[in-house]
């Protein structure tokens, strides 16, 4: 009976989705009032969340836990969402697309985001994952009368489908092996035979697909690219954080007695996606498409983190991910700036010599870009020793390495749109306006990658509290 | 006569599994049977799920299929709206003709 007192900030969210379906649909014109409360509703879970106690507790037949590892991940979920739906107010304004839906729908993934990050049950991450993803097919294919944007709706509809088809199946012989849906069940099954292995490989299989690991990366420049920005700065995000913090909770809760048997897999997705994250963004021109190479590349130091295999490997990996948001949103914020005669653009050829006509800008961008290429002193640089150091740990100087050779290569092209923005001659000026919703961020971004390094125990500290054995 | 026994229904389970997979990846004309492809896989789950739960004299496997039945009907009619959104800009749902984005 008492166990739905700790549902409350799923409740909540449920609830307030609801209400503002019913109010969207009896006001006219609701965009703005939605939007407000939408935002409003997101900072009340936080407060919600942050209130209440962080014992570990499982619910429901132990089907749900709460503890201070959902918590972290639902936290940084809903700051990620906050700001992202901050900031792209006045684009979807600009591209015609401010219709209620759209921050309703935005709430609705977040509900099946935090469903997953907290289930402990096979059945209950399903629907998570299915509530997330069907949300998220609505939201690439959102500007219905964009060919592109419908193009990326197809295309991570078609795509994202068959990855959960394929998880669903590593799920039945999962179930069909051990016996149980209970993630802790699973791992108490001593006798992992081939169906097991098998459906755990589904299951990878199915989860790289949601964090766009190498080899199953193909849907994520075109997604990119083809949805709206503000869409595109959400899917590099949040759907990233809960992916990975899924991904972390499969490898070290149901499948930690089999690591031998899945290191190697995520050692070799590691590595490719950090190649493949360094070399194919090289080429690129679209700057969406440019920043989808770049997250693929980050995705593949987050999971090497996880395939070290440790403690401080996962926690490593948090840190990671929680450094890559703030990198990201401050970048997706500096690429919403860019409009010019009324029009986005995303060529990077535009950037050219803007730090004449934009230098606070550029100067955001260039922290930013700096940081997400690594360099110390940024956040950027200590997200990634954080990841080499407990990789070094587990002895795995191959991927150490390889990590460290690709963050140079990547470094190329980060620092080719720097120049381009410093050197190149300046092209006429982008509109000029001054809006808090998105300087905001960047300046807020920029601050925090800065003086990172000054007192970074505090989010470390933060991270090593958690557990989830 | 042959005992129909678990092997059998998870064989049949994984033979419609290959091929809805196969047909997401071979088919070259039209984007519904990547729809139809879809929804063969999960009802080779479903099989599997069944099977299982019959096996193991567990109830659990039947509340996953009556989940995922549910999940199905959903992602189907999220599907066809995709591609009748997509439909009305492109004239065309040929599956070779979604290339407006390459590189």
């Amino acid at each position: 009976m008492l166990a739905i007192k700790f549902l409350i900030p799923e409740i909540f969210l449920s609830i307030s989705i609801f209400s503002l379906l019913m109010i969207g649909v009896f006001i006219k014109n609701s965009f703005e009032i939605i939007y407000r409360l939408s935002l409003f509703v997101i900072i009340l879970i936080i407060l919600i969340i942050l209130s209440g106690d962080s014992e570990s507790i499982k619910i429901f037949s132990e089907s749900f836990t709460i503890d201070r590892f959902s918590l972290y991940s639902k936290i940084l979920i809903l700051i990620s969402t906050f700001f992202v739906l901050l900031m792209s107010k006045k684009y979807i304004v600009d591209i015609k697309n401010n219709k209620f839906e759209y921050p309703i729908i935005i709430l609705l993934s977040i509900l099946g985001m935090f469903i997953m990050v907290s289930s402990n049950d096979l059945i209950l991450f399903y629907m998570g994952l299915e509530l997330q993803s069907l949300a998220l097919y609505i939201l690439a294919s959102i500007d219905r009368d964009n060919i592109k944007s419908s193009e990326a709706g197809v295309k991570y509809f078609v795509l994202s489908a068959l990855s959960s088809g394929l998880l669903l199946y590593g799920c039945s012989l999962i179930y069909g092996f051990t016996g149980s849906t209970n993630f802790e069940e699973i791992a108490n099954s001593k006798d992992f035979n081939v169906g097991t292995i098998f459906g755990m490989v589904f299951i990878l299989v199915g989860l790289a697909f949601k964090v766009s690991a190498v080899p199953f990366h193909m849907w994520t420049p075109d997604v990119y690219q083809g949805s709206p920005t503000s869409v595109t700065s959400f899917f590099s995000v949040v759907p990233k954080a809960a992916g990975i913090a899924i991904f972390i909770k499969f490898m070290y809760l149901p499948f930690r007695d089999v690591l031998n048997q899945w290191q190697y897999i995520l050692v070799f997705m590691s590595i490719a996606s950090m190649i493949l994250g360094a070399v194919a963004a090289i080429g690129q021109t679209n700057i969406k498409r440019l920043m989808a190479y770049s997250s693929i590349g980050h995705i593949g130091y987050a999971i090497a983190g996880i395939a070290a295999g440790t403690e401080n490997g996962f926690k490593s990996t948090l840190i990671y991910i929680s450094i890559y948001i703030v990198m990201n949103i401050g970048a997706f914020a500096c690429i919403l700036l860019m409009k010019r005669d009324g029009k986005y653009v995303e060529e990077i050829e535009e950037l050219s010599g803007v730090s004449k006509n934009h230098p606070m800008m550029s100067f955001g961008l260039l922290i930013i870009l700096f940081s997400l290429a690594g360099i110390p002193p940024l956040a950027g640089f200590f997200a990634k020793f954080y990841i080499f150091m407990a990789v070094i740990e587990s002895e795995m100087y191959t991927l150490a390495i390889i990590g460290l050779v690709t963050t140079v290569l990547s470094a190329f092209y980060y620092i080719r749109i720097i120049k381009i923005m410093y050197f190149d001659e300046p092209k006429k000026p982008f509109e000029k306006f001054v809006d808090y919703k998105i300087h905001g961020p960047i300046v807020l971004s920029c601050v925090l990658l800065v003086s990172f390094f000054i007192y970074p125990s505090i989010l470390n500290e933060i991270v090593s509290n958690i557990s989830i054995f | 006569m042959i005992e129909i026994g678990l092997g059998h229904y998870l064989t049949l389970g994984a033979v419609i599994f290959s091929l809805g997979t196969l047909g997401i990846f071979l088919n070259r004309k039209n984007v519904i049977v990547i729809l139809m492809s879809v929804e063969l896989i999960l009802l080779a789950v479903n099989i599997n799920l069944v099977s299982f739960s019959i096996y193991l004299q567990d109830i659990s496997g039947q509340i996953f299929t009556m989940l995922i039945l549910t999940v199905a009907a959903a992602e189907a009619a999220i599907g066809l709206a995709i591609i009748v959104a997509y439909y009305r800009n492109k004239g065309s749902i040929r599956v070779e003709e979604i290339d407006e984005m390459k590189g």
